[in-house]
Parts: structure tokens; C-alpha cells; sequence
């Protein structure tokens, strides 16, 4: 499957990159996420348990980011291996913006799927990735503002233009400077988390 | 008793147990002390696999083990053999590359057994397989035919460019000559699309071993248990026929699907014995779109020649055949000996030439599904010879007339190798252009144009070759095993009689017709009549249930088993009555002096037979238990016209069958309710090819019509009400005169329904669509053509 998206987060990168790097508010905002682990600068290790159509599974996602050239772009590949239910593996061209106080992130996936994951959730698998990109950014939003001053609007467009588009307003928090590359980074990381393991 | 004679509709006996929830299914059966097993597959179409690691999985709750394809090697586990051997053009014998039970090195399909868990319970079985750590290194698949045949990626390191035989039939300088006298040329390119087998009940095996004498017991959902003991007991497991024994008792479906060994038959008798307790598997659903073996899948280009008159000169096929990862039991015979010695069709087509290349692919095997080899074939001769009837203008019925084979030219031999020996094809054809109001079609075109729907009509005849099969000739062709069957007629003292047929019954009522025979040839009551087959324990051989085989050369063997119990009998009456044993009549089940009143009941001979006080013992053995086994003359030719009728709503591309005509001869009917049912089943499955069914696989090997979301079966709601008639010519192949019905639909209906299609249609300039013509294709054909 493709899939391309932007966002547009209306935080600070600070708020952001605070809660980002907290593994365990990581870990609260990719949906079914049990573990996650940051194994150096450019590796990150997760388990989550996903559900596409009838196939229920566990899975242990590796992502690996490479072509940095911060603060403009990446590129983020990754394989989750799902036992008995099959594989999936991808990658995204993730790149970033800033617009004012805000940062645009945008991103481009392609992913594949293996064995029962295909068999029978192949149909459902656009369907889940935005489902799942969509929680994220909304548990990640709630999470991120203490479920206060949050103002958050999902529009996922109809299955069609395989976009999703988000506007994540969380509350500003300032904290240490960090540049907005890894926000998007660790964004990312998260999306192409959530998809490869769906 | 003529009530159930041969010729009479009864219902089915067996269907009182299917029909009260009290069939023997393999999964209904529970042994002491059973362990459940599940398989760990591969996701990849092909990959290297480098490491299983099972030790975090062998720890987990309730597993009792867990093998994989390394642990079958050290025990010297062989290969699951093929039993056709092809040979190329250039005689060479085909590739057979092996095909471990479990893979050992490679995984070849999406599907492919990498380790089998054994625990207690199945849930803990399914969870310990999540654990199982397996290093894949990925290599690229093989997936469509071209691309294998590049040889870019190799499904066996050991087969060039993936072809496994390169193989011909008929006369290539005869047909090369045709081709330079023809007035015409028509030249067709077709598909004919892979199928998933679906049978009601997925195939599932309880596999047991005994310790303390080393027997073997595996009852599994197979078409033919003794073919299955055979195979795996000599070439796989190594285990003598006397040390196992296989049960196949009740078996919801096969269609050829359940013909074949498969790895785990193999894998649970040989765990069996690992762990000394017994072991149930289960396929579920979805292990069935990627394991049983599918069908069909050719691509296929021909060339026909005709003169000036519309008579067919030449014919030029050739074919690409997908087989699939792994050489299944008989996927070497379906693409070769089950289609091209078939495309003389109904036609006089004097000169034949016909090359089939056969491919190994990253797929599922491919094997024979009803019909096997004779609905491509028919698919692509009907398809033709309506291409050739529009090309020439002239009529698609006329075209069929000029060309058929006329009742006074049999035997008839046909360029490519089989002998046709009885038929009557403008019989068939005749009665079915009449039932179906042929002539009727254009005043109903009239009125569907009216509503703005688009009406066809299309033909389609056929022949095929079944009751497989002439042992001698099979074994010319490369068959590895006779294909004959047996019969044993065991008459209890007091007159009832147990049948023991070697032919299996998953489906096809053989319960009954089989009863009909013999009561109808021993007088005796059908209810004193019980038929048993699917046990190698109490059958005492038999070749099994395919190739609409069972009637044909099962049905004969039991019609000399009860004539040999009919002669010996006669013996025991002429000595009780103090008579010639030539002065006896036996009729309707009782023994007379002729021209006299002295006579003796069945049962009071049978008696005498087991109770031998007034017993010619020195001329006889006491008992009244008889074997037989029957070897065929020839193939038998069933033939039959079908016509459908189609409306189609130009505005949504849904196809509609209005109406399907069949009229088939299948000679000597036993029981007419039961062959309609299988000319409705088989019929059902044709209509499903041809509209609704396909499998598709994406670039890398992934099935992406791996369940019932994406491949369509057809349903009840599907179908119109099915015009089936018989028009017969006895067969000359067997004593019981009957030719086979189990195939005749799903060979015949695919090119009725596509010609129809192609008929609605061709106003709108429509000139070729593939199967399954599903709503979107016909849309987009109307579109395009637009």
C-alpha cells in the first residue's frame, strides 16, 4: 500500500519533543503499543499487538532511520514481524516544515504485507493504517496537553485519496530547545510504527 | 424390488446420517490421550530460511513438542512423491525436484510448512506458533508464468528457467501443412483462470501410533486412503502396508482436491510416533486457500484452420501451465494427458498439434480440480470455434454441424492419441438447441432489448475422457501405478451382503448407486445391501475417487464380484436341488431348476454356504465372499451440448444467467436423481469459474483472494433453475455400460456462459472478455469497446 499525509501541529516543538522523548508517553500514544525501546540515535524498538480485520496479532517492530539531514528530512524504514499472522515492512520519506510557531511534517509510505496479514486483511490494510496514524495523533495530542486546552480535529479523507490530514493544537508548554527535525522524526517513527505494525 | 433396480431415482441412503449431524468426519473423531497440532507457515512466496529457533516456544504452556523440516531430514523423511512422469519433446523425463513435507532449506510458498507444534490443546498449539523465531532471507518470487520462464528467480535451484517439462502431442508436420492449404486462419489468446478449491469440510488428518506393535493409524480427509498409503508409506515415511493403515471415512467435498498426499498426512504420522500419542490437525480456512492444491491456470494461444466451407483443417495449441511450487500427486497429468488428447473435442479436425510448457511458480501447487485438464480444454475449442464462426459469418450452430463427428464413424480415432468408441454428438446437440427454444432467442433478445438489457445466447459441446483409467495405456503415458479397482461382495449367512469397493465416496451417493447393483444383480432387497469403503483396514485395495472413475471402473468390479457370487452360488443350489448346476436360473435373487417349481431363496443357498451340512465339499469351499478387480478397456467418453442464456444490464455489468440447457449422454444411468445432481453441482462450480471465482496472487506470491472476502463462490442465488436432461448412448468401455457424470458440468458450462456473454455483447463491440466475467470486467469491456 501508499499512503501520504501531512500534519500540521500547533505546539511548540519543545511541548512536543518533551513528550515525544518520553518513551512511556510514546508508548501511550501508539495504539496497542506494550513496549518501546530507543536502542540508539537511529533505532527504536516497539511491540505492539494490532488488530487488521480478523487477524489479531502481536507484533515486534524494528525501525531504523537513516538519509538525516536535519532539519529537512529522513528517511525511516522498518519490518514487523507478526509470528503465525505474517509480516509487514516499509518505509517513509518523512520531511518538515516550519510555519510560524507551527511545524508541517508531511510524510510518504510504502509498506507491503505478508502471509495472513495479506490473505485476508489485505482490503482492510488502508483502512487501518489512517485508523491507526489517526489515534495516534489523537492519544499523542491528549497525552501531550494533560487533556487540557487540547483542540483536536481528525479529518480523514475518504479512502479514495489515501490522505490524512491533521491539525493537532496542543497547549504550549516551552521546554529545552530541541530542533524540530526530531519531532518529526519521532512523529514518524510513530506513524511508520503504527503502519507496519497494523 | 424393481423400485430400486438400476435405473431408478431413489434418494440417497447416506444422506439420513448427513442430514441428522451423524457423519464420521475425520474432525468428529476424539482418541484417548489426543494432542492437537498446528502449522507454522511461511509468509513469504520464497526465502531462504536461515534459522528456526523453537526453544521459547517448546516452553511454552501445554506444548509437548515442536518439528520442523530439519528434524524429517535427520530422520530421512523422503519427498512427497509425483505419480505421472512426463517426458519433454526431446525425451527427457520432466524435472521432480524434491518436496520435503516440512521445508528444510527454502520456503516456496506463501503457505509452505516451516515447523509443526504439538500440545495439548489446540489454543495452546496456535499460541506457541507465535513464538517460533524464523529467520527468513528473502529472495525474489516467481509468480507469473513469463516471468518464471525468464528464469530471473529460480522456485528449484536445480530447474532451469523453472520449466519442469516441455511437452507435445500430435502430428506438428501435419498440422504445419493444414495451415498452409486453409481459406482461414482464426487465432485466439485465452486465459483460463486459476481456481481455489472450496470444499465444504477443510482437510484435517488424526494421526496415531502404537508403540507396542509399530502400527500406524491416520485417518485423513482423502479421496483415496489406499493411494495415500501407498505413496506415503513407500516413498515418504518408509512404513510397510501392513503397519498402516488409512481411514477416510465420511469426507465433506474433495473435487479433486483431496486426491492428492499431502505434507501433513506425512508430518502428523510421523509426529505420531515421536510423541506416541495421537495428534489431530485441523486446517482452518484460511490454511486452505494456501495449502490445498488449486486448479487450472493455463495461458494458452491457437491457431484453427479452416477451408472455404467452414471445415476445420488444423489445429495449434500452445499452452503455458502454472504447476505451481511443488510437483503435486498429479499435477503432471492434468495440463498434459487430461487436456491435450482432448482437443479433437466433438470435431473432425484431422490434424492436431498441441506444446504445453509447464512452470514452476512461488504458488500453491496446482492440480486437478473437477474436470482437470478437460475444461481448459473445452474452454479453449468452444472459444474458438465461435471466434471462427463470427470470423467467417458463418452460424455458431451450423459451424458446430459441419464440423461434428457423425454416430457412423466410430470408433473413431482422433489425432491425438485416444480412440473415441460410442457417441452421438448432433443427438445431443439436436436435443439441446430444442430444449433450450434456440430458435426461439431472438423474439427474447427483442423483448430484453426492450428493457434495455443486453441478451446472448452461447453453446458450447464437449467431450471428455474419464473413468481413468486403461492401466496398460496409463502406464504408456508415465501413470506410476495401475488404475484399475476392486470389489469385494461378502454375503452374510442369512442372505445380507456387505459391499467393499475401493472407490470413495465423499459426495457422490455411492452408497446407493452402488447398492443399486447389487441388489439389482443378486436380488436382494437394497436395505439388506451396506456399502463400505474409505478403510485400508477392511477395503482390501483400491485406486480411489477421481476422474469420474468411480462408476465406470469401481461399478464393473463390483458387477463381477456379484457374478462371481452368483456362480459359485449356483453350485451350492444345483447340489441341494440334486441338479445340473447348468439347469439353474438364478433371477431376482432366487435359484430355480428351469421348467420346474423347485426353487431356493438367496438366503437359504447363503446359509448353506456357511452352514455347509448339505454342501458339495469336495467341489467347494464353504463361505460366499467374493473379490474382484476390474481393469478398463478404454477410457469412457461422456459428451453433451450446453447452452446458456444471459441478460446483461449494460449499466452495472451484472451478468444474469436466465437460462442453462444440458444435455449430456453419460450412458447407462443408474440412478437419475443422483446424476442430476451431479450434472447441478458440476454445472454450479462452471458458472462459478466463468463469473465469479478467480485467484490472485500479487507480484510477490502474496493470495490476495485468500478468503471469502475476496473469492467469490458461487450461491444458490446465483444460479437459474438448471435445465438437465440425458441423451445416451450406452457405453462400450465397461459391462455396466455407463460412461461418468461427476465432471460433465464443471467442463462444459464455463465456454456456454463466456459465449453468451460474448453473444450479449458483441453489439456493443465487445470481442473478448476472461473469466470470471465479475460485474466490474463486463462494465469495463462495455467501456472500452465504447
Amino acid at each position: 500500500m501508499e499512503m501520504s499525509g501531512e500534519y500540521r501541529i500547533e505546539a511548540s516543538r519543545q511541548t512536543v519533543w518533551d513528550a515525544l522523548n518520553d518513551p512511556e508517553i510514546l508508548k501511550q500514544s501508539i495504539p496497542g503499543c506494550e513496549e518501546i525501546e530507543r536502542l540508539s540515535d537511529t533505532e527504536l524498538a516497539a511491540k505492539v499487538v494490532a488488530k487488521v480485520g480478523p487477524v489479531k496479532a502481536k507484533f515486534a517492530g524494528q525501525v531504523t532511520l537513516s538519509d538525516l539531514d536535519p532539519p529537512n528530512s529522513y528517511r525511516i524504514s522498518g519490518e514487523g514481524k507478526g509470528g503465525a499472522a505474517g509480516f509487514a515492512k516499509g518505509g517513509a520519506n518523512v520531511s518538515l516544515k516550519s510555519d510560524g510557531e507551527a511545524t508541517i511534517l508531511s510524510y510518504e509510505v510504502d509498506a507491503t504485507v505478508g502471509g495472513k496479514l495479506a490473505q485476508l486483511g489485505a482490503r482492510l490494510i488502508d483502512g487501518t493504517a489512517k485508523k491507526m496514524a489517526g489515534d495516534f495523533f489523537k492519544n499523542f495530542a491528549e497525552v501531550v496537553t494533560e487533556s487540557k486546552d487540547l483542540n483536536s480535529t481528525e479529518n480523514l479523507n475518504d479512502a479514495d485519496t489515501n490522505k490524512v490530514n491533521h491539525d493537532i493544537n496542543a497547549s504550549k508548554r516551552p521546554k529545552i530547545g530541541v530542533g524540530s527535525w526530531i519531532i518529526g522524526l519521532i512523529v514518524a517513527a510513530a506513524v511508520i510504527l503504527a503502519i507496519i505494525v497494523y | 424390488m424393481t423400485e430400486t433396480n438400476i435405473g431408478a431415482p431413489i434418494k440417497r441412503v447416506e444422506d439420513k446420517r448427513f442430514l441428522t449431524g451423524r457423519g464420521r468426519y475425520t474432525d468428529d473423531l476424539n482418541q484417548p490421550n489426543q494432542l492437537y497440532a498446528c502449522i507454522l507457515r511461511s509468509p513469504h512466496a520464497h526465502a531462504n530460511l536461515k534459522k528456526v529457533d523453537v526453544s521459547q516456544a517448546k516452553a511454552a504452556p501445554g506444548v509437548i513438542d515442536i518439528f520442523t523440516g530439519s528434524d524429517m531430514a535427520a530422520d530421512e523423511v523422503g519427498s512427497l512423491p509425483c505419480g505421472w512422469q512426463i517426458h519433454s519433446k526431446d525425451g527427457s523425463p520432466m524435472h521432480e525436484p524434491g518436496h520435503p513435507p516440512m521445508a528444510v532449506t527454502k520456503v516456496r510458498h506463501v503457505g509452505d510448512q516451516v515447523a509443526i507444534v504439538i500440545a495439548e490443546t489446540k489454543s495452546q498449539a496456535r499460541d506457541a506458533l507465535d513464538i517460533i523465531e524464523v529467520d527468513y532471507e528473502v529472495l525474489p518470487a516467481a509468480i507469473n508464468m513469463d516471468e518464471a520462464l525468464s528464469g530471473k528467480a529460480l522456485v528449484h535451484d536445480d530447474v532451469p528457467n523453472n520449466m519442469c517439462f516441455d511437452w507435445e502431442i500430435g502430428d506438428k508436420e501435419a498440422t504445419e501443412n493444414s495451415f498452409s492449404d486453409a481459406h482461414k486462419v482464426v487465432s485466439i489468446e485465452l486465459v483460463n483462470n486459476r481456481l481455489i478449491p472450496n470444499a465444504m469440510e477443510p482437510r484435517a488428518a488424526v494421526a496415531q501410533y502404537d508403540p507396542s506393535n509399530g502400527n500406524y493409524t491416520l485417518h485423513t480427509t482423502t479421496q483415496n486412503p489406499h493411494v495415500i498409503r501407498l505413496l506415503m508409506g513407500a516413498f515418504v515415511l518408509q512404513i510397510p502396508e501392513h503397519k498402516l493403515r488409512i481411514i477416510s471415512h465420511d469426507v465433506g467435498g474433495g473435487f479433486g482436491s483431496k486426491i492428492f498426499h499431502y505434507a501433513e498426512e506425512a508430518i502428523l504420522t510421523w509426529a505420531s510416533a515421536k510423541v506416541s500419542q495421537p495428534i489431530k490437525w485441523t486446517a482452518e480456512r484460511s490454511e486452505s486457500f494456501v495449502t490445498d492444491a488449486h486448479g487450472r491456470d493455463h495461458e494458452t494461444k491457437a491457431e484453427l484452420a479452416l477451408d472455404k466451407d467452414g471445415k476445420f483443417l488444423g489445429l495449434r495449441v500452445s499452452t503455458k501451465a502454472n504447476i505451481g511450487a511443488y510437483l503435486s500427486t498429479f499435477g503432471s497429468s492434468v495440463p498434459t494427458y487430461l487436456y491435450g488428447t482432448l482437443l479433437a473435442g466433438v470435431y473432425k479436425t484431422p490434424a492436431i498439434y498441441c506444446e504445453v510448457k509447464t512452470v514452476f511458480t512461488n504458488t500453491v501447487p496446482v492440480d486437478a480440480y473437477r474436470g482437470a485438464g478437460r475444461p481448459e480444454c473445452t474452454y479453449l475449442l468452444e472459444r474458438l470455434v465461435n471466434k471462427a464462426a463470427k470470423e467467417t459469418g458463418i452460424d455458431p450452430v451450423e459451424i458446430r454441424r459441419i464440423n461434428m463427428i457423425q454416430p457412423d464413424q466410430f470408433p473413431y480415432q482422433t489425432p491425438v492419441a485416444l480412440q473415441y468408441d460410442v457417441g452421438d454428438y448432433p443427438r445431443a446437440f439436436e436435443t439441446a438447441l430444442k430444449a433450450s427454444d434456440y430458435e426461439g432467442f431472438s423474439s427474447r433478445r427483442k423483448s430484453s432489448e426492450d428493457n434495455g438489457k443486453k441478451r446472448g445466447i452461447g453453446i458450447s459441446t464437449y467431450i471428455e475422457a474419464c473413468g481413468i483409467a486403461p492401466s496398460a495405456v496409463a502406464g504408456a503415458l508415465g501413470a506410476r501405478a495401475g488404475l484399475y479397482e476392486s470389489a469385494q461382495v461378502r454375503v452374510h449367512p442369512t442372505g445380507s451382503v456387505t459391499l467393499y469397493t475401493g472407490t470413495h465416496n465423499h459426495g457422490q451417493g455411492h452408497e446407493t448407486t452402488f447398492a443399486q447393483i447389487v441388489s439389482d444383480t443378486l436380488g436382494v432387497s437394497i436395505d439388506q445391501v451396506e456399502v463400505s469403503h474409505g478403510d485400508t483396514g477392511e477395503v482390501q485395495f483400491g485406486m480411489g475417487t477421481y476422474g469420474s472413475r468411480s462408476l465406470a471402473v469401481g461399478g464393473p468390479a463390483v458387477l463381477k464380484a456379484c457374478n462371481k457370487i452368483i456362480e459359485k452360488s449356483k453350485k451350492i443350489a444345483a447340489h441341494i436341488l440334486e441338479a445340473s448346476v447348468d439347469d439353474i436360473d438364478f433371477k431376482d435373487g432366487v435359484y430355480s431348476i428351469s421348467g420346474t417349481d423347485r426353487e431356493l431363496a438367496f438366503g437359504e443357498v447363503s446359509l448353506a454356504a456357511y452352514v455347509p451340512h448339505n454342501y458339495p465339499i469336495e467341489e467347494l469351499e464353504p463361505g460366499l465372499d467374493e473379490n474382484a478387480f476390474y481393469d478398463p478397456l478404454n477410457f469412457s467418453f461422456p459428451a453433451g451440448c450446453h447452452i446458456c442464456e444471459v441478460e446483461i444490464d449494460p449499466e452495472t455489468g451484472e451478468v444474469e444467467i436466465t437460462d442453462f440447457t444440458a444435455v449430456d449422454d453419460i450412458g447407462r444411468v443408474i440412478n437419475p436423481m443422483i446424476v442430476e445432481g451431479q450434472v447441478q453441482g458440476g454445472l454450479a462450480q462452471g458458472i462459478g469459474q466463468a463469473l465469479m471465482e478467480g485467484c490472485v496472487y500479487d507480484n510477490e506470491g502474496q493470495l490476495l483472494t485468500g478468503s471469502y472476502m475476496d473469492y467469490t463462490m458461487p450461491r444458490a442465488d446465483n444460479l437459474p433453475n438448471l435445465n438437465v436432461s440425458t441423451e445416451s448412448v450406452l457405453g462400450a468401455s465397461n459391462p455396466l455400460e455407463v460412461k461418468g457424470v461427476g465432471e460433465v458440468g464443471s467442463i462444459g458450462a464455463p465456454p456456454a456462459v463466456i459465449n453468451a456473454i460474448l453473444d450479449a455483447l458483441s453489439s456493443l463491440g465487445v470481442e473478448d472478455i476472461s473469466m470470471p466475467a465479475s460485474p466490474s470486467k463486463v462494465w469495463q469491456a462495455i467501456h472500452n469497446a465504447q
